[in-house]
């Protein structure tokens, strides 16, 4: 049952011929067995799942159904879900109850979808390994002593080890792409302002976005059928007409013009995950696809500028964890001063402690000019590149990160080495632009290589409809890691 | 000895009368049980966002069109960031360098002499919460009803030179703001808060001296003292050789006296930026014209017009001293048709005199402008006197007669019947031979003496012109 698709698994339920309570305890059975060996979760809890699972079968038994209805689906735990405890990988929310439903949760509890838990990922979203989380590492199901990337790595985890048909995730930098290609699997993340922020822990506010895991382009569309859409409780949502997702599926790619930046295939990348993506590119051009060479001149500034504005943003939006009204709170402290600088020492890993600090520093007196006005300057420069990119191109092409899965602890010490593994994602970011990840081969180490696909603003639909067309000429995407068996 | 000049800039916090919050859809109503009025937004619960409330936007517009300031077509919200128990999100959103309203002015009047003061901006921010000190055992209590309210904050340039002057101009845009339905302007309740930016200069001198904010200024009687005193200990320290540091100060009232909260030195580093929960405010030509179609008559609009009618300078600054007053002496006149003269100096005696004794406002009277028409409609037409008009006045404010059912009940109605009055004149005459000789002599007193005891005779209720007339007759036969 678990090496079904989501689509699969819905057409299953939808048939009757599995109900949402044997599907949903199935997978929890996975995750009680295997969780220990992979982290993916932090949060799992039975009854309230099953409750949806029975609500969804009475729904399918009264003829209601919608396509995700019954079906089990992981969140990270950045989305605020009422009744469950959403920590954001922190110690500061440890114990945090969220009162109130983000707009993604209301809209796969409208769909009739059932949380099956909530999964592990870096500290409010700050890393590429899924190591800084409060609540231990992730493992990546293909090899444990690496690291599944991040800061999604539990969604990608868990639906690698198929402990979930499919997962929510948010990328700020990279966050769902790279960890899906660490992981092997299918991420997406939308244009900026498609998928709704109101209730997903904000990390970098201009450049978080929400977007979904699953192990096919077909099971991609149909989560964003049910995650996009206006809110108006998000000021930056945008209001748009409702889209099918789907419905570019299997339209003949002949012509289709794919951009590849020279500075997607420079030095640095790995041989391995180079030999990968251009035997995908090949895979394209076999297709009737054109490869056109295209230009991203202030793409290696990507990185400086993300690490100016993103710790920028994250200072101010992380200053509410205070201990004054939820959350940790330190004890043993003198005054009020103390009781500030104890809970957020103690609450705090040290990820997120120096991009604070990093973020307060830009936007200091004196330096805000020189850093934060800079950088955001350049961002549009970057927006401008990948504007005149797609004059010339549909679509564009290159890997998703640099290298394959690396070992846990090995960036760790060195942030900066940690902060170039998501080099090839970060500016699709600060351009707000979708940009997907797809399996597109493995490493000599047996690690999966990810493809990265970036698209022009709110071409959804069609780059899910490039991923399906790769998918349909190779499996790639259906291997699975080996000892993800009960 | 050396003479000095004072400079005072305002900064004005005036909290918009919307019904709910400025970036949520908590209610903004005053006085309930602590923290019932903040919702998640409000509490900065994780995941939560701000919404720009399209009504505190629209207030802000009126602000700028009434001082004829620049309403900027695009205005940015920043983050204020600072650490405080009663600020939710460690920041506050306040516009900073790109604020809706630019410029305008206000006219003020002092000693009889009219003044402009300049505005620098008016930008919209939200409030802060409430710290508690006292009541918790050792510990503070914090209510967040009041984080997230909207506010205007109103700068002006340093362009007034005297306590006097910046209660004039803090009383113009609190009459201004009331007006224009922006704000209740409930003082009491810190719905207009003053902060004053003072410096002192030798006279004559046009470079700016070192200032000091002064914070907490609740009444304009503190706005006053304090910048009395707080002008007085400038020059007492500069007189004296020293340099005036530049702070902030809070005033205590029950001392009577300023004292440093926290110098330059000592400020926070705000590290404003953009908001990136909010895109920039549009302020579009539609939006613009609809507001402005909107807006009411302003106060100078009125006082010009009531000119025309023939009040006084006095008379027409009076009854544009509150919309409410200019209001209710429009429906008054309207329901006379006419009575100008008449319906403002009776407002302005008789009516504030009652409204003051009572300790209301025009909003609360229990007499409105159409039973005061019923009132003064028989003053106009003589049916009773203006002396008599008081008594009828006190019983429609005590009860709920009109004021014909009352000279009716009380027989006020003046005795216009001449050969009556003629009657009791001439009796009056025949009892007092005194005062007629001595009115024959050139005494005029001892004419107003026979004319009050007619007035006696009558209760008052003989019309004193008709009365002179026929007395002055009789006696000059």
């Amino acid at each position: 049952m678990h090496d079904l698709t989501l689509t699969q698994l819905s057409a299953e339920i939808a048939a009757k011929r599995a109900s949402s309570v044997e599907v949903v305890t199935h997978f929890i059975k996975r995750i009680n067995a295997l969780n220990r060996k992979y982290n993916a979760y932090i949060t799992v809890d039975e009854e309230r799942s099953l409750a949806q699972a029975r609500a969804a079968d009475a729904r399918i038994a009264a003829g209601a159904a919608a396509p995700l209805t019954g079906v089990p689906i992981a969140h990270k735990d950045i989305f605020c879900a009422r009744g469950w405890r959403t920590t954001c990988g922190s110690k500061m929310l440890a114990d945090f109850v969220a009162p109130y439903d983000a707009h993604v949760i209301e809209r796969f509890n409208a769909a009739g979808a059932v949380i099956v838990g909530k999964t592990n990922m870096d500290e409010f979203a700050m890393g590429s390994s899924s190591e800084t989380s409060h609540f231990g590492p992730v493992r990546n199901p293909w090899n444990l002593e690496t690291v599944p990337g991040g800061s999604s790595g539990g969604s990608a985890a868990a639906v690698a080890a198929r402990l979930a048909p499919a997962a929510t995730g948010t990328d700020t930098g990279g966050s769902i792409r790279q960890p899906a290609a660490l992981a092997g699997v299918s991420g997406i993340k939308p244009t900026y302002g498609v998928v709704s922020r109101y209730g997903m822990i904000a990390f970098a506010s201009s450049l978080d976005q929400g977007g979904a895991f699953a192990r096919t382009a077909e099971d991609l569309a149909l989560l964003m059928n049910a995650m996009a859409g206006f809110d108006a409780r998000d000021s930056t949502s945008l209001e748009r007409e409702p889209e099918e997702y789907a419905r570019e599926l299997g339209r003949p790619l002949a012509g289709l013009r794919v951009g590849l930046p020279a500075e997607f295939f420079a030095e640095g990348v790995a041989p391995d995950v180079a030999r990968a993506v251009e035997g995908a590119v090949a895979k394209f051009k076999a297709m009737g696809c054109e490869p056109i060479e295209v230009h991203l001149p202030n793409m290696a500034l990507s990185v400086p500028v993300y690490y100016v504005l993103a710790p920028a943003e994250a200072s101010s939006n992380l200053a509410r964890y205070d201990g004054v009204r939820y959350g940790y709170r330190a004890g043993g402290y003198n005054d009020l001063i103390d009781m500030y600088k104890k809970t957020r020492a103690e609450g705090f890993g040290a990820e997120v402690k120096r991009r604070i600090l990093i973020g307060t520093y830009v936007l200091s007196h004196g330096y805000y000019d020189a850093y934060y006005i800079q950088a955001q300057k350049v961002r549009r420069l970057i927006a401008r590149d990948f504007r005149d990119a797609f004059t010339k191109c549909d679509v564009i092409m290159g890997p998703t990160s640099p290298t394959t899965a690396f070992r846990l602890g090995e960036k760790a010490g060195d942030p900066v080495q940690m902060y170039l593994s998501d080099i090839f994602t970060i500016a699709v970011n600060l351009a707000g632009l979708p940009g997907m990840s797809i399996p597109c081969g493995f490493d000599a180490k047996g690690l999966p290589v990810g493809l990265q696909i970036i698209g022009n603003y709110f071409s959804e639909a069609q780059m899910l409809n490039v991923a399906h067309h790769y998918q349909q000429a190779t499996d790639w995407h259906t291997r699975a890691p080996s000892g993800i068996d009960l | 000895m050396m003479k000095w000049e004072t400079v005072i800039g305002l900064e004005v916090h005036a909290q918009l009368n919307t019904r709910s919050k400025i970036f949520s859809g908590a209610s903004t109503a005053f006085g309930a049980a602590p923290n019932t009025q903040a919702c998640a937004v409000d509490i900065a619960l994780p995941g939560v966002l701000p919404v720009l409330n399209r009504e505190a936007v629209a207030k802000a517009i009126r602000f700028g069109l009434a001082i004829v300031g620049r309403i900027n077509r695009r205005s940015i919200f920043a983050r204020k960031n600072y650490f405080y128990p009663d600020l939710p999100k460690g920041y506050q959103i306040s516009q900073y360098e790109m604020p809706i309203v630019q410029g305008g002015t206000i006219g003020i009047f002092v000693d009889g002499k009219e003044k402009t003061i300049r505005l620098t901006r008016a930008h919209l921010e939200e409030d802060a919460g409430k710290s508690l000190h006292e009541d918790f055992r050792g510990m503070s209590g914090i209510d967040l009803n009041r984080a997230g309210t909207p506010l205007l904050e109103i700068v002006s340039e340093p362009d007034m030179r005297s306590a006097a002057e910046a209660v004039a101009y803090a009383k113009a845009l609190h009459a201004l703001v009331r007006w224009i339905d922006i704000c209740d302007g409930n003082m009491q309740e810190g719905s207009f808060r003053c902060d004053a930016n003072v410096s002192v200069r030798p006279a004559g001198s046009d470079r700016l001296g070192t200032r000091c904010e002064i914070k907490n200024l609740n009444s304009f009687r503190f706005l006053e003292r304090a910048i009395e005193y707080e002008a007085k200990r400038q020059i007492v320290v500069l007189e004296e050789g020293g340099t005036i540091v530049q702070e902030t100060r809070l005033y205590d009232s029950d001392k009577d006296e300023t004292r440093s909260m926290r110098t330059k030195e000592e400020a926070h580093d705000y590290r404003y930026f953009p908001d990136p929960d909010l895109l920039p405010l549009v302020v579009n030509p539609d939006m613009l014209e609809r507001i402005r179609s909107e807006m009411p008559e302003l106060p100078e609009q009125k006082r010009n017009r009531y000119l025309g009618y023939g009040l006084t300078a006095n008379e027409a600054d009076g009854l544009t001293q509150s919309r409410e007053m200019a209001e209710f002496y429009e429906g008054l006149v309207q329901a006379l048709g006419g009575g100008y003269k008449l319906a403002a100096s009776w407002l302005l005696g008789e009516f504030t005199a009652a409204l003051n004794r009572a300790g209301i406002d025009v909003s609360e009277s229990p007499v409105g402008s159409e039973r005061a028409a019923g009132l003064l409609r028989r003053v106009a037409d003589n049916t009773i006197s203006r002396r008599s008009a008081g008594e009828v006045f006190d019983a429609m404010w005590n009860g709920k007669m009109e004021a014909d059912a009352i000279i009716e009940n009380r027989g006020l109605k003046q005795i216009s019947d001449s050969g009556e009055l003629e009657r009791i004149c001439d009796e009056i005459i025949g009892a007092n031979p005194k005062q007629v000789a001595d009115y024959r002599a050139g005494k005029e007193k001892a004419f107003n003496s026979l004319v009050g005891q007619v007035m006696k005779a009558t209760r008052g209720k003989a019309n004193p012109q008709q009365v002179n007339e026929i007395l002055r007759r009789r006696l000059a036969q």
